[in-house]
């Protein structure tokens, strides 16, 4: 087989893959409607505010429901130090305009 | 020589260039499949959190309301509900007992919810999959907890929330108000915090705003916001992720630069050759082209590929160490592929475009000098 050939066969193949990989998310978009409705109903039922995307600490569990003190009220002089604190920006309604 | 086929002898004549630097070109190949999967797998995992985030939290409260003292929360008088029950537009208020409970034993830390209908009544309680795992209990088992006096209580386990719903309950425990109470020491008439009903969104502002004037120590929180928190949770501007895109970016540019600077005397001297022997200038400039486009198309292709699969079939286990921190109870982060066209053009055009531009510039300036002062340098 010509290198050419074996080159266009394998990007024919690469964007084949990246076409199914579109085909995959629909399908799998469709499949989790239930699941997402089932979700959204639980925070409906159970008035939840957030994620649960990190646990470690106050103000990354309930990012919606900190203050912008938090993170450094343990204790005097305290400084932010939970890896997760690194990640999340600060809700945009404690330092937008109006903001608490 | 018809278009199709000379390209094809171009992409021959290429590749067995690429091959003679074998070592150099796959390094180069690795590197750049490299960025474009951290950059492809950050934009999967932001972009399917993002949305599954607006989906799910599409029934959160409409406005929920905490009272502030000396600039810290406290909990609040459900006296506080009368007050706001009368302003017009409030069709419902309802107070919420939730907490934090820190498990000395498993080191963890869990979120205990009151909802508003708990069916199993006294000494029982649901547990999401993450405590259940941390705690290695399943249902009918019993998990104890110190309550705030220092004494020993446990509960049974009715009922474990499923493994797909770990996005939202993987630390949560709900419990009867009395246990809570007891368990924390909470005295009657006094709630974490309010959940308002407004139909209406557009009055939720105004909602809102009279909560404040009406109660100065108090602060509503409406539902936008919540959205608007997590849309702009992992943007690109939020803290490790421009660290992520600034290296993956600055990496980029120095590979474009590598290119765009100059060519090895070698590759000077290989135009050199082929413009002696007859090459055109469009010739080489074209075989430039396919060189760049075989390795960035290659790397572009095997990055996001990879990408997808590790966001979406490995549950992003690379970025496990980050994301878990110090935590003990760490969610499943099984998202939903919510994948955008747009995003792969966009990572299509910032990536395979600069490069193969940059290779072809170098390679003009070689072409278009005399192949006998090329050959004589």
């Amino acid at each position: 087989m010509r290198k050419a050939d074996f080159f266009l066969a394998c990007i024919a193949l690469g964007f084949s893959l990246l076409a199914l990989m579109f085909v995959h998310s629909a399908l799998a978009r469709r499949e989790a409607a239930s699941n997402l409705r089932a979700k959204a109903k639980m925070v409906a039922k159970m008035g939840l505010t957030d994620l649960c995307l990190f646990t470690e600490a106050r103000y990354t569990r309930h990012p919606v429901m900190a203050d912008l003190n938090t993170p450094f009220q343990d204790y005097p002089m305290s400084i932010e130090h939970y890896p997760s604190g690194a990640l999340l920006p600060v809700p945009r309604h404690l330092t937008g305009k109006g903001g608490y | 020589m018809p278009g199709f086929q000379k390209q094809k002898y171009l992409i021959d004549f290429t590749l067995s260039a690429l091959l003679r630097r074998k070592g150099k070109n796959t390094a180069l190949v690795l590197v750049y499949a490299l960025v474009v999967f951290v950059l492809a797998s950050v934009l999967f995992f932001t972009q399917a959190l993002r949305r599954e985030a607006a989906l799910v939290l599409a029934g959160a409260p409409e406005i929920v309301v905490q009272r502030l003292t000396a600039g810290r929360h406290d909990l609040i008088p459900e006296s506080y509900a009368d007050a706001i029950r009368n302003i017009r537009g409030v069709s419902d208020v309802s107070p919420r007992l939730w907490g934090y409970y820190y498990d000395p034993v498993f080191g963890a830390n869990f979120t205990l919810l009151v909802p508003q209908e708990f069916p199993y009544g006294r000494g029982n309680i649901v547990i999401g999959q993450g405590v259940a795992e941390v705690s290695r209990s399943s249902i009918d088992n019993i998990l104890p907890f110190w309550t705030h006096e220092g004494r020993l209580t446990s509960f049974k386990i009715a009922e474990i929330f499923s493994s797909d719903s770990q996005l939202i309950s993987a630390d949560l425990i709900l419990i009867s108000e009395p246990d809570f109470r007891s368990l924390f020491g909470l005295a009657e008439g006094v709630a974490t915090n309010l959940v308002l009903t407004v139909k209406n969104a557009k009055e939720r502002p105004i909602v809102a705003a009279k909560i404040k004037k009406l109660l100065p120590d108090t602060r509503p929180i409406i539902r936008d916001e919540i959205l608007r928190t997590y849309d702009s949770l992992f943007n690109w501007r939020s803290g490790i992720l421009l660290v992520v895109l600034a290296g993956a970016g600055l990496a980029f540019i120095i590979f474009a630069w590598d290119k765009a600077t100059g060519l090895s005397a070698e590759e000077r001297r290989e135009i050199g050759i082929l413009k002696a022997i007859g090459w055109e200038t469009s010739d080489v400039i074209l075989m430039k082209f396919w060189e760049g486009g075989i390795i960035s198309l290659t790397s572009f292709l095997s990055g996001v590929l990879l990408a997808y699969v590790h966001v979406f079939f490995t549950s992003s286990f690379l970025f496990e160490p980050v994301l878990k921190g110090w935590a003990v109870i760490y969610p499943e982060f099984k998202l939903v592929p919510f994948v955008d066209a747009f995003h792969i053009a966009t990572l299509f055009f910032l990536t395979v475009v600069p490069y193969t531009l940059a290779t072809i510039v170098p390679a003009w300036r070689a072409a278009i000098v005399d192949p006998d002062a090329v050959l004589r340098t």
